[in-house]
């Protein structure tokens, strides 16, 4: 479904890897490994097609992510280290203006049980500002659990997350490949999944 | 599509409907300027006529420069702005809703106190007329240019300097052809020349600034 060929990035004149390779099926979920600096936010950020990478393809379903842009995004979701979080709007505007960037409409029901599942339930009319760094990741896990994407690319997703936010994202992970849809993410954290993981290690060669 | 469109301009909207006192600035410049000039030389009912066009138009034009570093920078450094470049919806639209928003929030004002100041500074009613029209064709062009600029330079730290640089010699032209409108105007001869030239300029902005400043964002977020 979703497949990376021989990517080469360069970073500041270093390069960071070069001719990896490797695919994800539905329902597989993929963990990049690496020590800080190895390219895991670079590959990440390539594998979404927000940067370019030096050679090398990312293919959805056969077809270059560049040409076939609109379908590939209506299928992914990304978050990343910045929250995307806006101090002036309310909890419910912020997830709704992230929404709204992939044309979804939901109703304020369907909004409230995510924010409910996510433990920001009651929250929906605090502002931005007024939330924990912890609070606005929240907000993020309810953007990708409503965003009905397969594939899911998730940067450190448990920066900032208390125990019971680890967990949570451990079962939104595993409730995702369930229903088919795949995951690859980047983490320093222990993420205990209880299910087959693949992963790719970034930064052998560097080190030699 | 148009959705999409509309939802971003709402959201900006609302947005800067939250911090007012940062959507006050442009106007307070563009009035402040205006009304110093008339202090600063003889206020002559004839100097001032001959100044006002080229004072107006100068200061509407630094107001909208000083307000375009905001268009971009707050969801670049949010992330927002990755969130809309992986929308499915094509980003000239979505960067022609900022723009909008940008507009309705500078622009606008700018073109609606302008005939107080063209009155202050004793502009004769047919200038004051023709002032409203050239604004309001030539701060659009204004807004969508800048957008071009502000997508190069929103990563770079501090990068009002290399906006200026890159911007104003795009304004000159509108500078030009909206000031010298006025100018000929106040004398009572035809404008229509000038006014659809700014036209024209607006039509050229509308129809390519969106699809370039989509590019430059995406240059800006691939390092």
């Amino acid at each position: 479904m979703f497949e990376a060929k021989s990517l080469e990035c360069v970073r500041d004149d270093r390069l960071l890897f070069n001719d990896l390779s490797f695919a994800v099926a539905e329902s597989e979920v993929l963990q990049i490994e690496g020590p800080n600096g190895s390219g895991k936010t670079s590959l990440l950020r390539i594998l979404c097609g927000l940067r370019l990478a030096e050679a090398g393809h990312v293919l959805w379903q056969g077809e270059s992510i560049i040409s076939n842009r609109e379908d590939y995004y209506a299928n992914m979701v990304y978050i990343g280290h910045l929250p995307c979080v806006k101090g002036d709007l309310t909890v419910l505007e912020n997830v709704r203006s992230l929404l709204d960037t992939r044309s979804l409409s939901l109703g304020n029901e369907e909004i409230e049980v995510a924010l409910s599942k996510v433990g920001l339930a009651s929250y929906e009319d605090v502002p931005g500002k007024a939330l924990s760094s912890g609070q606005r990741r929240r907000i993020l896990l309810a953007f990708v659990e409503l965003s009905q994407a397969k594939l899911w690319i998730l940067d450190e997703p448990l920066t900032a997350l208390d125990v019971q936010g680890v967990a949570l994202m451990e079962s939104m992970i595993m409730e995702h490949k369930q229903s088919g849809g795949s995951v690859v993410f980047t983490t320093h954290h222990g993420m205990q999944l209880e299910c087959e993981m693949s992963s790719v290690q970034l930064g052998r060669k560097a080190r030699g | 599509m148009l959705k999409a469109y509309y939802h971003l301009l709402i959201r900006d909207l609302r947005l800067a409907l939250r911090s007012r006192h940062e959507l006050a600035n442009p106007l307070i410049f563009f009035v402040l300027v205006v009304t110093l000039f008339p202090l600063a030389v003889t206020p002559t009912p004839q100097a001032l006529q001959t100044m006002a066009p080229g004072v107006i138009w100068v200061s509407a034009l630094l107001a909208v420069l000083l307000s375009l570093d905001r268009l971009f920078k707050l969801d670049y450094e949010d992330g927002s702005l990755d969130q809309l470049m992986l929308s499915p919806n094509p980003l000239m639209i979505l960067v022609l809703a900022k723009v909008t928003a940008h507009w309705l929030l500078t622009g606008l004002p700018l073109v609606i106190i302008a005939p107080l100041l063209g009155l202050f500074m004793s502009l004769p009613a047919d200038a004051v007329t023709v002032l409203i029209y050239s604004l309001l064709l030539g701060t659009p062009v204004l807004s969508l240019v800048g957008a071009i600029g502000v997508s190069l330079t929103v990563a770079v730290n501090r990068g009002g300097v290399l906006l200026s640089l890159i911007i104003l010699p795009l304004y000159i032209p509108i500078l030009i052809f909206g000031a010298n409108a006025v100018d000929v105007a106040a004398d009572g001869l035809p404008v229509t020349g000038q006014l659809l030239f700014l036209g024209a300029v607006l039509a050229l902005a509308l129809s390519l600034a969106p699809l370039a400043t989509s590019v430059a964002l995406r240059i800006t977020a691939s390092r």
